[in-house]
């Protein structure tokens, strides 16, 4: 276990991990269930069931799930058109799942993409976002800006070819802070946010507003400053040509002056890093 | 194939009677083919083969007024990879005409004569039918009958519709004539005088044995550009004499009753040439209705098309046969893009296809399931490009990495291209770097630069790849990258203005001199695009420092700006669709043009302004 640092304790952490892999587990549970003919509502609500299931009573935001060029947020105008949709899934169509439990207090933000049977170019986009992967990790040990370090996956992406999709999210984010959400019996959510996990970013976004940082990591001047200590639930979102991947986990920033312990992904054992590895062996 | 084998050696055995004989023959447009004669129906029909006999067979029917050395040019394509069989329909080129004509040319003796041939030249195996003109019209007809399944194994339309399609097509427009359905109506019916004009006797038979047989092959070349090889051969006007009763025969009885069950029972390419005088593109609107199993293809050209565009044809029937043979496997990605009608299978060569819009043109081009050249300088960009462009459609695609403005490497690069991967059929001059600052301050380095890459690289670009297309002579299409600073001055863009400028007015240029080649140039002026041009253009008059500022500042405006150059490539994919000349993308390079035209003072004003820095 990695020294607790800002004030997660080794078994706050161990929390987080383990609300990551219920989420993730829903995730593949749910793909594994999706067959021609559902529709994006239908694919949500059986995340949302799943989850309930299994103690889940409060969302940093409730599940969403894009099929088709809805992937790749083909056309996308306005904020709610991300809410999922009566779209059906069809054979090949390459599909997000994107939820945000909260479990005992703590928030999971993940993204799961996947396809309904064999499409070469999802896996090679899949494989790209790897890339992505290492060089956030790395730019962040580095304590480069967030901006900067926004800009940077943003070249990365279209030297490979590829769209920047993240951009199409609120404020453009690639990231944003997740913390401890106080558990309350009554947990509403007003347009697919929790209001409780909403209040901790408001109140972050406050004295971010003070100190010169931000919880928001986006391509504006607000997010001109070095990496903040803190859960970070990363999302780089590549389109090409109406395909969409993506991935979503949470990165542990700390205080710490050792580079391997200033930040690291909280759980390596997440499906896109699996596959990646299974690749690299089969290869 | 045993069974194949077995007739060849004892001819006699085909099928419905028919008396074979065999004869080598040689010379001529079909020079090397094998020449023999079968027996149906009191007629003798005179048959080519060419190729070897295991092979797939594909069958070549010809139209009206014509013969079967109408396809010699696509048939010595085909040759290699197929057995190609080619007859002259009754009373046409090598075979007698039945005795009395009246009757005599009716579509089901047309199939007993397709029957005949088919079981002779492939008694084992389905055949693949290819038809032009009145040939598409029997083809049709055999691929609707009952009596010929399992004889077909798929049907190329070139020009010919069903007479029963087209009847029930009339009769849907004249029971509900909205006023797009009568304008199709109307249309087609102006263009069909023809029909009417052989449906008088004794006239057509006296024209074409007298004038007009004469003066035809030289109204082929002015009016459809076939090009002048020996066809159309000496026997014409016994053969167009004779087909008038193809008309008369059929064209009223079917169209006034047409057949209800008119369903292909095999699967259907159809090829529409664009600019057929004969023959509106609307009739095939309705066409899957009746054609479940049906590939479309767009080909910009006229009627002729077996003459005037064999390579186009022989590469969409090859991937066709070869497609619809048991066995093979289906490609995937299959193409899915708009155009992919009209740019399946087409060689495209993009220049500056390693980023920006020369890239996403490149991607758009392999949506449509064109094969893709991408060319950069960078040859890791340039090889992406093309993994990628492989990985949305393209069948095949290449990375190439070459200077536009050196002209060894642009010559290279011609000769490689035209060895490995045949004649370019589209070329986008792309590639281009961009320039600012003022005219005192820029360096003659600067403008050697500036117009080595914007104007030469076309130049270079144009003249091997268009001499090629000009040498083939079946048309083709050359895209270059102007800009709107084209015809939009600025007072800090001189340098790129200027080469674009000279690349626009190039365009025109060249526009003019190839129409007659059926070569369209295109000169795309997109605006302000969201590419990395400004990442790495040069600003005059500024030191390193201020360099990278100026870049980081205008990138920024143009992501702000953020238009997409997937939308610049449509544009590009369109307006080779259309043959637009100059092509304005964003609005503002829209406004832009129209107020160069109607009020360049007002551009004048603009130019003057000196933009944030």
């Amino acid at each position: 276990m990695r020294p607790a640092t800002n004030g997660y304790r080794a078994d706050d952490l161990r929390g987080f991990r383990e609300v990551q892999q219920l989420a993730y587990a829903c995730a593949e549970s749910v793909a594994a269930r999706l067959v021609p003919g559902v529709t994006e509502r239908e694919a949500a609500r059986m995340q949302r069931e799943w989850l309930r299931e299994r103690g889940v009573r409060d969302w940093f935001h409730l599940p969403f799930a894009w099929f088709g060029d809805r992937t790749a947020f083909a056309g996308f105008k306005s904020p709610l058109q991300f809410f999922p949709t009566n779209r059906r899934l069809e054979p090949g169509m390459p599909f997000i799942l994107d939820m945000a439990p909260i479990h005992r207090g703590r928030t999971a933000d993940i993204g799961y993409s996947g396809c309904l049977g064999p499409h070469p170019l999802h896996e090679r986009l899949l494989a790209d976002l790897l890339d992505h992967r290492e060089l956030i990790l790395a730019r962040v040990r580095e304590r480069r800006p967030l901006r900067e370090i926004y800009q940077e996956v943003e070249r990365l992406m279209i030297r490979q070819g590829y769209a920047n999709r993240h951009r199409a999210y609120p404020f453009g984010v690639i990231a944003h802070k997740v913390d401890r959400v106080p558990e309350r019996r009554w947990s509403p959510t007003v347009l697919g946010f929790g209001t409780n996990a909403l209040r901790g970013l408001a109140r972050d976004a406050l004295h971010g507003h003070r100190d010169g940082w931000s919880p928001l990591w986006s391509p504006y001047r607000f997010s001109d400053h070095p990496p903040r200590p803190g859960l970070w639930a990363v999302e780089p979102h590549l389109g090409f040509r109406g395909t969409g991947a993506k991935f979503e986990e949470l990165l542990v920033v700390t205080d710490s002056r050792d580079p391997e312990e200033s930040a690291f992904w909280l759980d390596d054992d997440l499906p896109h890093v699996r596959r990646e590895h299974k690749e690299a062996q089969a290869a | 194939m045993n069974g194949k084998k077995l007739n060849r050696q004892d001819g006699t055995r085909a099928g419905r009677g028919a008396r074979i004989g065999a004869e080598e023959h040689g010379g001529g447009l079909l020079e090397g083919a094998r020449e023999r004669r079968v027996a149906t129906g009191g007629i003798e029909l005179c048959v080519a083969e060419l190729g070897d006999a295991e092979r797939p067979t594909v069958m070549l029917l010809h139209g009206y007024p014509d013969s079967k050395e109408v396809w010699s040019r696509v048939a010595h394509r085909l040759k290699d990879r197929f057995h190609v069989v080619l007859y002259d329909v009754r009373g046409c080129g090598g075979s007698t005409a039945p005795t009395p004509l009246r009757g005599g040319f009716t579509l089901e003796k047309l199939t007993d004569d397709f029957l005949a041939v088919a079981d002779a030249v492939s008694p084992g195996e389905p055949v693949h039918l290819v038809g032009h003109d009145w040939g598409s019209v029997q083809g049709w007809e055999f691929a609707t009958a009952r009596r010929t399944e399992g004889r077909i194994a798929s049907f190329t339309s070139i020009s010919g519709p069903s007479l029963d399609h087209f009847g029930h097509w009339i009769k849907r427009r004249v029971a509900r004539p909205t006023p797009r359905r009568a304008a199709q109506l109307l249309g087609q019916g102006a263009k069909s005088w023809y029909v009417y004009a052989l449906h008088t006797p004794v006239l057509p038979e006296l024209a074409w044995r007298g004038p007009l047989g004469k003066g035809w092959p030289r109204l082929l070349e002015l009016t459809e550009k076939v090009p002048a090889d020996g066809y159309p051969t000496a026997s014409l006007p016994r053969d167009a004499a004779h087909g008038a009763w193809l008309y008369r025969d059929n064209v009223r009885a079917r169209l006034r009753r047409p057949r209800a069950d008119c369903y292909a029972h095999v699967p259907v390419q159809l090829i529409t040439p664009t600019e057929d005088s004969f023959l509106s593109e609307h009739l095939y609107d309705e066409l899957e209705q009746w054609a479940p199993r049906l590939t479309r293809r767009t080909l910009p050209a006229k009627h002729w098309v077996p003459r005037t565009r064999p390579d186009h044809l022989a590469a969409w029937i090859t991937e066709f046969v070869t497609g619809n043979e048991s066995g093979t496997p289906v490609r995937e990605p299959a193409a899915t893009g708009k155009y992919a009608d009209r740019f399946g299978g087409r060689l495209v060569l993009v220049t500056g296809a390693g980023s920006g819009i020369g890239r996403a043109t490149a991607f758009a081009f392999a949506e449509a399931g064109a094969r893709v050249v991408a060319v950069d300088r960078d040859a890791g960009s340039a090889e992406r490009t093309a993994e990628l462009a492989r990985l949305v459609g393209a069948p095949e695609a290449w990375a190439e990495r070459v200077d536009v403005a050196d002209e060894q490497e642009m010559e290279k690069l011609a000769q490689k291209v035209a060895t490995e991967y045949g004649t370019v059929d589209v070329l986008v001059n792309n590639a281009g770097i961009g320039t600012a600052g003022p005219f005192l301050e820029t360096t003659t380095e600067e403008w050697k630069s500036t117009l080595d890459v914007n104007l030469w690289g076309v130049i270079h670009g144009c003249r091997v790849f268009g001499r090629q297309m000009a040498e083939r002579g079946q048309g083709g299409h050359i895209v270059n990258t102007a800009s709107a600073a084209a015809y939009q001055p600025s007072r800090v863009l001189s340098a790129y203005s200027t080469s674009k400028a000279a690349v626009l007015m190039l365009s025109e240029c060249l526009r003019a001199e190839l129409a007659g080649r059926g070569i369209g140039v295109t000169a795309v002026c997109p605006g302000f695009v969201n590419t990395n041009i400004v990442g790495a253009a040069r600003f005059a008059g500024t030191d390193e420092e201020e360099q990278r500022r100026r870049r980081r500042r205008t990138a920024r405006l143009y992501g702000l700006r953020n238009y997409p150059p997937e939308k610049v490539a449509d544009a590009v994919l369109r307006a080779v669709v259309r043959n637009q000349a100059v092509v304005p993308v964003t609005p503002e390079a829209r406004a832009a043009r129209l107020l160069s035209r109607i009020a360049p003072r007002a551009l004048r004003g603009i130019a003057r302004i000196q933009p944030p820095t």
